[in-house]
């Protein structure tokens, strides 16, 4: 794991002390809001509907059991009692009071972790694959890239006051699990001649215009990633719309100038930069390296496992749901599922979460992992503990076998919480999770990506959903709108929208009709959803949601 | 023909804790919304929000809600503001929880 240096230490110490005399001005009145709202901002404060809500990075979703043990006593201590892991794996604490915000910082700060730049119009949290540094396929672990670009985007002078915030995600497999794609600039990892570089896709995003990034850059070697950044950065920074902060967003730039002339920009802009970094940026990669090496991996019979495989139905369906292949044959990757039925997804209580610090740090070599599906993983255990893993996961209500599946969605905070949302999301995840776990029919269906927004912000991601849920304010009351085919992966799409939206009401019904209509289109059990919606398109899934009867005047008009 | 004016009331988040206040007509600040100040007309509504946004040492986000008036006190019109004086609906936190302390 890669450990701060002082000079990290120091540097977040100075941030935290420096903040916290913000938050003092501005309670005894030297400082107006105005003044403090970009202050608070910079150090991921927000303030949502009922309560401030304090987002706190876990760089490239890693951490430790200690760390995590940390945010369940920051839960415990200064929230209620639990956190909310996100789709930029982050985590989110939903009440905490302002004059506590910097004893929380403070608490972050005595195990590596921070605030800093998770919010604001600045290079945010760095985000990478969940399997990184443990997947079969991987070329190599992306997350030494991942922390040397945070590094340099962590208060570098050029970048503070970017046109708007700017995401960067990493994946070093060909099955693209950080949703590159749909991201400011996202990083593939490619190998040309026995060399392992990247290539550079920009100008992808969700939100009010969705866009699929594109690729600017076929192969960058390692030694020239980090001018190449920034000069993608450099040129937006200048070209970006800061006058219109729905346009100001690279995906418009790219979108505005296209991306060939984009590319010669930057291309020119690097050309300058290439020879002032110096070479400094490798010894430090190369540095930062050895924070990455993989654990000492241990060698042991794996004839327990078999056997307890092969006589515990229970344990048989959550091994093959809930693990993925491991570069060593001997180990699995383990998702631990935030998504029980009727909870919400992406949230753990302290108790779950020091249960898992626990796991991680017997079982799992100390690392565990937050996915943008919002769930848990613990990258290394050993095939003969997945039988003790388990039984210790379903003590704390952790065990549900659903990774991928219908119940596995991802939905934001919508308006339960936060203060843009137009709809609620959470409520209509877990009706959705509950239909189908009382059906006993999600195995059956099989990978099934839902994902649910409360505005048209997309932090739910619906737009590259399988089945995406849209949360929108007609007329005062809560209406969603469906847009199916969409995906997150390395074939990545944006969704078609389906027709006129549904109330509350309907929206578990009209996704029951869905996926109806799927069993009866799909080939057999090999084809997923998305597959059959590939090779079928929309119109039969359009006559399943509008069936003419049920037409008549209760969808309203979107 | 202008259209009729749709009762107010106005709302923040208290500066401290966040939770969701209104203003009364004593010019404190009330977590209830059954104790907040209707305001009738255009006039009142901007000079009452103006008297609020001035309370900066208390409160942030300031700004008019509508309200229908009731028995009770003012009702909230849309659904945002039925959640902001209640709580989550996935939790009983907030208003909600403290509620019941009382
Ligand atoms: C206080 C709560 C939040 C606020 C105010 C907020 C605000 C926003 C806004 C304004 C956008 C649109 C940005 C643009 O297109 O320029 C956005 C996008 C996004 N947010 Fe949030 N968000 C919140 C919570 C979350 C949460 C909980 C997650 C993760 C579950 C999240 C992840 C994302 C993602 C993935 C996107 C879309 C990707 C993109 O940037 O294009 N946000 N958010
Ligand atoms: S999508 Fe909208 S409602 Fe959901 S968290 Fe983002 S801004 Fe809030």
């Amino acid at each position: 794991m890669y450990k701060y240096t002082q000079f990290d230490t120091d540097f977040v110490r100075q941030r935290n002390a420096q903040f916290r005399t913000q938050i003092e001005r501005r309670l005894n009145g030297s400082l107006t809001e105005d003044e403090f709202k970009p202050l608070r901002l910079m150090n991921g404060l927000y303030l949502q509907l009922h309560a401030y809500m304090l987002r706190v990075a876990i760089p490239y979703g890693s951490l430790n059991g200690g760390q995590m043990r940390q945010l369940a006593m920051i839960a415990e201590r200064w929230d209620k009692g639990y956190g909310h892991f996100t789709t930029r794996q982050n985590i989110q604490f939903n009440w905490p009071k302002l004059p506590d915000v910097a004893d929380i910082l403070d608490a972050l700060g005595d195990v590596e972790m921070h605030a800093i730049q998770t919010s604001g119009n600045t290079i945010r949290n760095v985000t990478a694959d969940h399997f990184a540094g443990a997947a079969a396929d991987e070329l190599e672990d992306p997350r030494a890239y991942a922390e040397l670009i945070r590094q340099w985007s962590t208060d570098h002078p050029e970048f503070q006051f970017l046109p708007r915030k700017f995401k960067i995600a990493l994946c070093g497999s060909p099955r693209d699990r950080a949703v590159t794609r749909a991201h400011d600039i996202g990083l593939r990892m490619v190998k040309r001649q026995g060399l392992v570089g990247f290539e550079v896709i920009v100008g992808g995003g969700l939100g009010r215009t969705p866009m699929i990034g594109k690729v600017i850059r076929e192969f960058i070697p390692p030694a020239e990633l980090l001018p190449y950044l920034e000069a993608i950065v450099s040129v937006w920074n200048l070209l970006g719309r800061r006058d219109n902060k729905y346009k100001a967003r690279i995906k418009i730039t790219v979108h505005e100038h296209g991306i060939d002339k984009i590319r010669a920009l930057v291309e020119a802009r690097f050309a300058l930069l290439r020879d002032s970094f110096q070479g400094n940026d490798q010894r430090l990669l190369e540095q930062i390296k050895t924070g990455f090496a993989p654990p000492a991996f241990k060698t042991r019979p794996l004839k327990a496992f078999d056997q307890h495989y092969g006589s515990n139905r229970v344990f048989r369906d959550w091994v093959d749901t809930n693990t993925h292949p491991h570069r060593n044959d001997a180990y699995a990757i383990v998702s631990i599922s935030l998504k029980t039925p009727g909870k919400t997804p992406g949230d753990a209580s302290a108790e779950q979460m020091r249960v898992m610090a626990d796991i991680g740090e017997r079982y799992g070599h100390d690392e565990l992992r937050v996915s943008h599906e919002q769930n848990l993983i613990l990258p290394h255990v050993h095939k003969s503990d997945l039988g003790a893993v388990h039984k210790a996961l379903q003590g704390a209500g952790l065990a549900t076998a659903n990774i991928g599946l219908i119940s596995d969605i991802i939905a934001c905070p919508g308006m339960d919480y936060c203060a843009l949302a137009t709809a609620r999301s959470i409520p209509i995840a877990q009706d959705i999770a509950k239909h189908f776990d009382v059906l006993k029919a999600e195995h059956d269906i099989g990978e099934l990506k839902v994902k649910i927004s409360g505005c048209i912000n997309a932090c739910g991601h619906h737009h590259i959903g399988h089945i995406g849920i849209l949360g929108l304010d007609r007329a005062g009351v809560e209406n969603y709108q469906i847009t199916l085919g969409g995906d997150a992966t390395e074939t990545a799409a944006i969704g078609d929208r389906a027709g006129p939206g549904f109330s509350a009401y309907e929206i578990v019904p009209a996704i029951d009709r869905l996926v109806t209509a799927y069993l009866q289109l799909r080939t057999d059990r090999s084809e997923a959803f998305l597959q059959t919606y590939r090779r079928v398109g929309l119109a039969p899934f359009k006559t399943a949601l509008y069936p003419e009867t049920t037409r008549t005047g209760q969808a309203n008009a979107a | 023909m202008a259209r009729p004016f749709i009762d107010k009331v106005v709302t923040a988040n208290d500066l401290r804790e966040g939770d969701v206040v209104y203003l009364t007509e004593t010019n404190n600040w009330t977590r209830h919304l059954s104790e907040a100040e209707v305001l009738q007309d255009e006039a009142t509504a901007k000079a009452r929000l103006a008297a609020g946004s001035g309370d900066v040492l208390k409160i942030i986000g300031v700004y008019l809600a509508d309200v229908t008036a009731a028995e009770t006190g003012p009702e909230p019109r849309h659904f945002r503001e039925e959640f902001r004086r209640t709580g989550p609906s996935n939790y009983f936190h907030g208003k909600q929880q403290r509620a019941e302390n009382v």
